[in-house]
């Protein structure tokens, strides 16, 4: 446990006190010591710890050399071997906030523990939050500085001397996408008894996990021609090929499976197996139609209903799925029916 | 813009939750398009219906998650 905890400090080249939008193409330098907002940050220090040096970097040099600054932020501190990077406060800056995001990560990788601290809108919180890098949570603008670099040491120190953590509303920091198991000793019946009592009461009670938000996707325009239309079949209902080729996991799945079905009139019982740990497969076994409908869209096909099927079933397993997993596997499967054209998709979730 | 999706679910509660804009209600959880109880050729007539609202789902402009009950 080391009694002077020794800081790393990032700095966008604004803080670090070379200028403005016009010194934003600075490369990345490294000073010995603290810089700019680093003074006060040694301040809330309090002497449990220094500023050993400062890496600076312009925010549009960062945005245009991203890779390049990762590389060279990583060599120094591979040579300058922090107990703990800090990043920032990027508050609202969207560049500084994904290059503190970004650079905390890394510094993770290398096992240095590291804490940034910026605005719940700033677009680095989603992006690295996720990735469950540590945030303090700060006012959108310099005139907190002070609060977040207070809250931003605490959490910095505790980190470097590998203290247990309170949860993210405790410390002081964004939700990062971690559950942690905690014993209660009350068992959870008599939890959720007391705090349904609490809230008919109208007492205050705080749930104990928070519920996921999910962001509102803009409706995709009508299909105007359907018997014009290229449609794909996705399903979430783990409905894959005999014998699991593709290994696709019960639950908690990370990675998806394309396979074909051209020519096929039906999915034929036998040919298919469903791997989803979620749901009693038995009828989809007997007949996979009743899962991923072929034998009526092939229908519709042939009468022209539709314009045309497409020769691929993709398909991953939504059981216990991650929202960051099932956000990426839905991207990599859309830009797949982007590639190919497909116009229209029919999903039968279990 | 985006490619029209309408999913096909007897889930369709949290499906309007989590932001799915278009939905076609029906079938079990355990198999969405099926009916196992029904004779083979009324199951199929069944599906075959459901299917066919998928495909209006699909032609339906929607403003913001909307559910489509099958007849």
């Amino acid at each position: 446990m080391p009694d002077m905890v020794r800081i790393v400090h990032y700095l966008n080249a604004f803080f670090g006190g070379v200028g403005g939008e016009a010194e934003a193409q600075t490369p990345v330098s490294v000073h010995a010591g603290a810089l700019g907002p680093g003074r006060l940050l040694e301040h809330a220090l309090a002497g449990q710890g220094q500023v050993a040096a400062t890496l600076m970097c312009g925010d549009g040099y960062w945005a245009e050399h991203e890779e390049t600054v990762v590389q060279q932020v990583r060599e120094h501190l591979q040579q300058l071997k922090p107990d703990v990077f800090l990043a920032g406060p990027a508050f609202r800056s969207g560049r500084y906030g994904l290059a503190c995001g970004r650079l905390c990560l890394e510094a993770e990788r290398l096992g240095i523990p590291a804490v940034t601290g910026m605005h719940v809108e700033n677009p680095g919180s989603d992006l690295y939050r996720s990735e469950h890098v540590y945030i303090v949570a700060t006012e959108a603008s310099a005139v907190g500085m002070r609060p977040a670099l207070e809250r931003m040491v605490a959490l910095a120190i505790k980190r470097a001397r590998h203290e247990p953590l309170g949860t993210a509303a405790e410390e002081g920091f964004l939700p990062r996408a971690v559950r942690r198991t905690v014993p209660t000793g009350i068992p959870a019946a008599q939890r959720a008894v007391d705090m349904a009592l609490r809230k008919w009461r109208g007492e205050p009670y705080t749930s104990e996990i928070a519920v996921e938000t999910f962001e509102a996707v803009p409706p995709a325009p009508a299909v105007s021609n359907p018997a014009q239309m290229w449609l794909a079949l996705v399903t979430e209902s783990g409905l894959v090929r005999k014998g699991n080729p593709d290994r696709l996991p019960s639950a908690a799945a990370t990675h998806w499976a394309a396979y074909t079905i051209a020519g096929m009139e039906r999915l034929v019982a036998g040919e298919w197996d469903a791997v989803h740990g979620g749901y009693d497969n038995t009828a989809a076994l007997q007949d996979p139609n009743r899962v991923v409908p072929l034998d009526a869209l092939r229908a519709l096909e042939r009468e022209g209903v539709i314009g045309k099927l497409d020769d691929t079933l993709f398909v991953t397993v939504g059981n216990i799925g991650s929202l960051n997993a099932m956000k990426r596997i839905g991207a990599e499967i859309a830009a797949r029916l982007v590639q190919r054209g497909v116009q229209a998709v029919v999903l039968p979730a279990t | 813009m985006g490619i029209p999706t309408v999913l096909a679910t007897c889930l369709y509660t949290v499906a309007t939750r989590v932001g799915a804009n278009r939905i076609v209600r029906g079938g079990r959880f355990h198999h969405p398009f099926g009916a196992p109880e029904k004779p083979l050729a009324e199951e199929y007539a069944w599906r075959r219906q459901f299917v066919e609202q998928t495909i209006r789902a699909l032609c339906t402009p929607v403003q913001q998650p909307t559910v489509f009950d099958v007849e």
